[in-house]
């Protein structure tokens, strides 16, 4: 495997835009914020397939693009079958004639990926597709008008998980895509989050050029869906990983690494307070809830410290 | 009627599946991208034998169902690959809404359909129901009647999904069981002879990071209309192009193909019309019904859509009534599918057969020569007292 | 920009041979709040430019920053990451 262009500051980070402004992502949207990355830290040519979800339907709404490399959307559950289909073909035509070839990058949503899109997912690691999927997680289904999905985290308040007087919100606990990826023999799996930019960086420059499937999972702020005031998306991004919520690790050839020690965790009272879809755990009747979720926390976080210990 | 050797080609014996295989290894494709379904597994690990042996280079990509099947398919197609893909009932189902995405971004694929029965119960044998299901998304759609037909077809499907006046995906039905696992005598090409047939793929727009497209936009209510209706256009003047090619291969090989096909149909007062194998059973009867002095003929389809409509309107001149027989079944339909196709195509005419439909052979059940000579029976009648009493009857049920 | 009218004109394929073309919409006019760069604090830490959604935020040669207000939604997210507070959001006129 060639050794992959890493950097140390964000001034190292290319200039060349291969995405387009002009799109209508939301105000304050964690989504583009990944895609601007991906183009830059990604060398050479590359193909994306995007699943249906926001980023698809926001970036090429007929006749606007905002994309400047050759882009796919097929449906909603096939991202990664897709993108099977266009590294196979590439591959075997380099091979058979000589065409070119290109790294083929896959974006899908939160529904896209842990849910409707797993199988297809799923197929193409184990096939040991080369490519680099990406999962853009806001935590629900953002662009059907957040509705929970697996990736949700408990005790958030969505539309099909409301946070009711009788059942304060999701219960069930957040799906773990890195631990899916890996089961299936995965490379190199990582979280990636906008609030530290040049780990993002690195993390995709480092899973571009595994030969093979990668897959990444980006923490991705929405001021719609989660309901706060929409300049903070870069603040609760690092409150996330301050938390111990969203712990920021990479899983490299069988070597667990947590790239944020975070050795005194922030409360989870000042992340939940900033979003609209938490702030129902702070009530005193939802004590129980709270506990539940910061357990949760806690453990992950020991068996992410054990992991990272052992391997 | 005597079995004739037809045409350009080596004799060899093969089952429908090994000669659908045998054509796309011949075809050289590039990706073929598949999942296992009974009756066409002969046919998806063939392929398989032929890449791991080195007979065919080509990316055989087992995938872990058939609606990932069929968008590994799009996506290869896009970026400029010559692909392959089968499936049938359940699993044509699956891929349904891929069906329509492929169309529309005008891939080439070609799938071969081993026809077979919908659930439930779940059955293995064959009914048209795969078929009829893919007949509004937009593929050109080829029915075998022999095994010679299925391997002739598939050659010819690829040339003409390929070709720039035409630029859609092509479905090759041939019946579940009956052809994909009868073993049947066939003339096959050389593989140089299918090469000059058959050039390498050319594509067009397909995926180039030197020239960036975006594949599978969002319509908004101001151009999804008119997306449409370019499709519909551009597939309807699609039907020359595809008339040419057949022409061609039949110049090519010896063995006439066109969309539609007649036997002893130029006098006849009643016509039979049927998709798939049984066409043979038909015509075995009304040799014998001929004997009989029954002026009888048969139609059969080999081009389903574009619906060959003046073709049919000219071949059924002067039949004074017309069966159309479905292996298939509409629920709370006026008539099942073909026999509303047909239907609609001569309504405007101001002289037309009268029409009935006959339901026959779903999930298997056999037609025979007595049910064909009972059909003709009743279109006698139907032409005698000059009406359609019952537009749809079944046969080979036991009532 | 070829506005297409007739479905004959349309590219084939329901494809878009446009690579880029979103940036003739200009989304500036979603904007409540506008940001305004003070250029004499900026430290050239591009924290801005690399957290900015659109892409409005323009790297110049010399890592000083210039905002596109052509594109800018007012999200603030510039502002909110400044290090220095070299960006101020004020209301849109």
């Amino acid at each position: 495997m060639s050794e992959p262009k890493l950097i140390k500051t964000i001034k190292d980070i290319p200039k060349e835009e291969l995405f387009a402004p002009g799109h209508r992502l939301c105000a304050g949207c964690g989504i583009p914020i990944l895609v601007r990355m991906v183009l830059k830290a990604i060398p050479g040519p590359k193909v994306v397939v995007t699943a249906t979800g926001c980023l698809e339907v926001a970036t090429t709404i007929f006749p606007y693009t905002s994309w400047k490399v050759p882009w796919v959307h097929n449906a909603f559950e096939n991202a990664a079958s897709t993108a099977s289909g266009i590294e196979a073909a590439l591959k075997i035509l380099e091979k058979k004639r000589g065409g070119k070839n290109a790294k083929v990058i896959a974006f899908g949503g939160d529904g896209g990926t842990f849910d409707i899109g797993l199988q297809a997912l799923s197929g193409a690691l184990e096939r040991g597709h080369d490519m680099i999927y990406i999962c853009y997680d806001n935590e629900a289904y953002m662009n059907t008008g957040i509705q929970r999905s697996s990736a949700t985290p408990a005790g958030a308040s969505t539309t099909t998980s409301p946070a009711g007087k009788v059942i304060p919100g999701k219960l069930e606990r957040k799906k773990d895509l890195i631990g899916i990826a890996i089961a299936h023999g995965v490379e190199y799996a990582a979280t990636i989050n906008p609030a530290y930019p040049v780990d993002m960086y690195n993390k995709i420059a480092k899973a571009a050029l595994v030969k093979g499937p990668t897959v990444l999972h980006y923490y991705t702020p929405c001021p719609t869906g989660w309901r706060y005031d929409i300049d903070k998306s870069i603040e609760i991004a690092r409150l996330a990983v301050q938390t111990r919520i969203w712990p920021l690790y990479e899983y490299d050839h069988g070597v667990y690494k947590i790239n944020v020690m975070v050795k005194r965790p922030k409360p989870l009272e000042e992340y939940f307070k900033l979003q609209g879809r938490f702030r129902h755990l702070l009530r005193p009747e939802n004590k129980w809830l709270l506990e539940k979720v910061k357990k949760d926390v806690e453990a992950q976080w020991e068996r992410l410290l054990k992991l990272a210990e052992v391997s | 009627m005597k079995a004739e050797v037809l045409g350009r080609g080596i004799r060899v014996g093969m089952n429908g599946n090994s000669a659908v295989a045998y054509a796309v290894k011949q075809a050289d494709v590039d990706v073929v991208a598949a999942y296992p379904i009974t009756p066409q597994t002969i046919m998806v690990e063939r392929l398989a034998e032929y890449v791991n042996n080195g007979e065919l280079n080509a990316a055989f990509i087992p995938v872990e169902s058939e609606h990932s099947a069929l968008s590994t398919c799009v996506g290869a197609s896009l970026a400029g690959a010559r692909v392959f893909t089968a499936t049938a009932s359940q699993g044509l189902a699956l891929m349904y809404e891929i069906l329509w995405i492929a169309a529309g971004l005008r891939t080439t694929i070609v799938m071969a359909l081993g026809n077979r029965a919908f659930s439930p119960n779940i059955n293995i044998h064959c009914s048209h129901d795969d078929a009829y299901a893919a007949r509004d998304a937009g593929w050109i759609q080829f029915f075998a009647e022999n095994v010679q037909e299925a391997y002739d077809l598939v050659l010819q499907a690829f040339r003409i999904s390929e070709d720039k006046d035409v630029l859609f995906p092509s479905i090759v039905n041939l019946d579940g069981f009956i052809l994909t696992h009868s073993l049947e005598a066939l003339n096959v090409l050389k593989d140089e002879e299918v090469k000059e047939f058959l050039p390498p793929k050319d594509p067009v727009n397909p995926i180039d990071p030197d020239n960036p497209m975006t594949y599978g936009p969002l319509d908004l209510q101001d151009y999804y209309i008119e997306h449409r209706r370019q499709q519909a256009e551009h597939f309807k003047a699609s039907y020359p192009k595809i008339v040419k090619i057949l022409n061609e291969y039949s110049e090519f090989t010896g063995r006439k193909y066109s969309p539609v096909k007649t036997y002893a149909l130029e006098d006849a007062d009643i016509g039979i019309m049927i998709l798939g194998s049984s066409a043979g059973t038909v015509r075995y009867t009304v040799d014998r019904l001929r004997e009989k002095g029954m002026k009888v003929g048969v139609v059969s389809l080999t081009l389903y859509r574009p619906f060959p409509i003046e073709d049919i309107k000219k071949v059924v001149k002067g039949v004074k009534v017309l069966a159309i027989m479905d292996r298939s079944y509409s629920f709370g339909s006026p008539g099942a599918q073909l026999y509303m196709d047909v239907s609609t195509a001569l309504y405007n005419l101001r002289e037309r057969p009268l029409l009935f439909n006959v339901i026959y052979g779903l999930g298997g059940r056999d037609l025979t020569p007595e049910h064909v000579e009972l059909i003709a029976r009743r279109a006698e009648e139907v032409a005698r007292e000059g009406e359609v009493k019952e537009t749809q009857i079944w046969v080979g049920v036991r009532e | 920009m070829a506005k297409w009218r007739s479905w004959k004109e349309l590219p084939i394929a329901n494809i878009l041979p446009t690579p880029g073309s979103s940036a003739e919409y200009k989304t500036g006019s979603w904007r409540a709040l506008k940001p305004i760069l003070y250029k004499d604090k900026c430290i050239r830490c591009l924290l801005c430019w690399v957290s900015c959604p659109e892409p409005a935020i323009d790297r110049l040669e010399d890592d000083y920053v210039e905002i596109d207000y052509d594109y800018c939604k007012g999200c603030g997210i510039c502002a909110n990451v400044c290090p220095v507070k070299a960006i101020e959001m004020v209301m849109e006129e």
